[in-house]
């Protein structure tokens, strides 16, 4: 029973529970146990299963009386870049050592008040920085998935590599990442599960620990499309505490789920051609046309011109933007302090101990890009970069709904294969490109590759568009008919 | 453009961390290969291009001009690593 209580989808579980088919604390049992089996995945930094369980108790309470939430009994794995309020908050970093928040972010804050239950704090790379999970002060998260006859340990992606490997093993009934470059939608692809990066504005930012404060957004990571579907609904909206945050309406995004795309044009950027892309990936995007197709919609090329420059744009606005965002960090208000003989060795030391080499590297470069006789040649050149490559999205949306393209050039690697910080950043080329647009876009599991690993593919949309891309989502999951789980191998 | 082993300990200085020296070589060239990367971007005419500075196309919203929070020194202190009454501590500064 308990295991197969934590294979429902979060749709299942919620009609189970309202059904009283099973209780909340029984659904909470579940994922605790299977959390205790799993350690050795190291999806979680934080564990909170005292929290959890009277969050349950009071979940039953609200499902008996009739009163229940949105998310009623429904529990979650959060990234452990949320602020929490009397839970250990991490950012995945040493810096941050003992942080209890005394408050908790907005979109946090609607999950409990929807009823939401909390398992834990979802490991992470650093501050999300990375694709591979490997950044992490808390050590690696190992991906659930294995190649074909292979206990080679693969990475689940990053950042949101804990919440990925958490939704994939069953280990929770869904999760929260953040997405800056990819780290929702790289994940997802890596461990076959859903994953949205919403419009920028559409979710607040408030309470989640700023990297680059331009580009990142909240976002779920599901079993299915419709999971998605219910839990961006219950964190989009505005929020004073965001400036940022766009005061327009939430669409009820289940109800647009119909799988027809009769009307529709899908846009096929042709520039998303890369050098070097493996055969298996361009099959895969095909197939995910031909679907699109088969689902009603008319599949055309469009060109995104300055698609190549995005990466390059990439790396200079976030880590100047992380340079500028972790200059808080400073051993006075909160985490880590590590003494000196003055105020800047102070703060020298407790830097120097508590980033990690990653970090590090990316405040080293954004100090020097945002460096008097740099600034021009480095960051307003990078701006002026990202300004023509949202123009290119706003030319392609004059003649297409949507975007078909890959969520990645590949699928997970394997832990320790790529040490050169350059060639983890290659993974983010098809998916930093609606990060610097401020567009939503979605992974969805498109199928297994030869060695029997999830690929994703990804759904590009319109600013504030989130219901037509889940749509888009969800004649891909129809036609794709995903349901492979990775070996419980863990357990054993 | 690159940076030699000088400047480096230069930017960590500016950003506050500090470096061993005898790490100053490997982390200049792993700076050089993320600035070469970024090289590229100064083969593309960005001439009349205004810079994009935020992907929101709205005007903020406006609020009345009152304090909605605050008042709580205990929330605000709870996490410092060394305090005195309501005040958070730092070495000392002034001889």
């Amino acid at each position: 029973m308990a295991s197969d209580l934590t294979r429902l989808s979060l749709a299942e579980a919620r009609e189970g529970l309202r059904a009283r088919k099973f209780s909340a604390v029984e659904l909470t049992r579940a994922y605790l146990g299977a959390m205790e089996a799993a350690r050795g995945l190291n999806a979680y930094i934080t564990e909170t299963p005292d929290l959890a369980l009277e969050q349950a108790a009071a979940s039953d309470a609200r499902l008996a009386a009739g009163t229940a939430g949105s998310l009623e009994g429904l529990p979650l794995a959060i990234k452990d870049l949320y602020a929490t309020r009397g839970v250990l908050t991490t950012a995945a970093s040493h810096i941050l050592d003992g942080f209890t928040p005394t408050y908790e972010s907005t979109v946090t804050t609607s999950l409990w008040r929807e009823g939401a239950v909390m398992l834990g704090k979802a490991n992470m790379d650093e501050f999300a920085m990375g694709g591979s999970n490997e950044n992490s002060y808390y050590g690696p998260v190992v991906n659930p998935w294995r190649r074909n006859g292979d206990t080679a340990a693969l990475v689940p992606g990053g950042s949101s590599g804990g919440s990925a490997a958490a939704v994939a093993a069953d280990l929770c009934v869904a999760a929260l990442g953040t997405d800056t470059g990819g780290s929702i939608r790289q994940p997802a692809a890596f461990t076959g599960t859903v994953g949205i990066k919403p419009t920028y504005g559409r979710c607040s930012r408030f309470g989640i620990i700023a990297f680059a404060s331009s580009l990142e957004q909240a976002g779920p990571m599901t079993k299915t499309v419709t999971d998605a579907a219910i839990l961006l609904g219950a964190i989009a909206g505005h929020d004073p505490h965001d400036s940022t945050s766009v005061p327009v309406p939430v669409p009820d995004y289940a109800a647009a789920l119909t799988g027809d795309l009769r009307g529709k044009k899908i846009g096929i950027p042709k520039e998303y051609r890369v050098d070097g892309m493996p055969a298996e990936i361009e099959a895969w995007w095909q197939k995910g046309a031909d679907w699109l197709r088969a689902a009603g919609a008319e599949v055309v090329e469009v060109s995104l011109p300055h698609s190549r420059h995005a990466l390059p744009a990439y790396y200079i606005v976030a880590p100047a933007e992380a340079s500028s965002n972790l200059a808080r960090y400073d051993g006075v208000r909160f985490g880590l302090r590590v003494p000196g003989k003055d105020l800047t060795e102070m703060y020298e030391n407790t830097r120097g101990e508590g980033f990690g080499k990653e970090v590090r590297r990316r405040i080293l470069i954004g100090t020097y890009v945002l460096s008097a006789g740099y600034y021009d040649a480095y960051y307003s050149r990078a701006q002026k970069l990202r300004r023509l490559i949202a123009n290119d999205f706003e030319t392609a949306f004059e003649t297409v709904d949507a975007i078909l393209a890959p969520t990645t050039p590949s699928a997970a690697f394997a832990s320790g294969e790529k040490a050169d910080p350059l060639s983890m950043y290659l993974g983010d080329v098809f998916t930093v490109t609606a990060n610097l647009a401020g567009l939503p876009a979605m992974s969805v599991p498109a199928g297994l590759s030869a060695e029997g690993l999830p690929l994703g593919l990804q759904v590009i949309g319109k600013a504030f568009d989130e219901a037509g891309v889940l749509n888009v989502g969800y004649a891909l999951e129809r036609a794709a008919g995903f349901d492979a789980k990775p070996a419980a191998w863990w357990r054993a | 453009m690159s940076v030699d082993p000088a400047t480096v300990k230069k930017v960590a200085r500016l950003a506050r961390i500090r470096v061993d020296d005898a790490e100053l070589p490997a982390l200049a060239d792993e700076v050089n290969g993320i600035l070469h990367f970024v090289e590229q971007l100064q083969s593309v005419d960005v001439t009349g291009v205004a810079p994009l500075t935020s992907v929101v196309h709205r005007s903020l919203p406006l609020r009345a001009d009152v304090i909605t929070d605050g008042g709580d020194p205990e929330k605000v202190l709870a996490n410092a690593p060394d305090r005195l009454e309501s005040f958070f501590t730092v070495p000392k500064v002034i001889e």
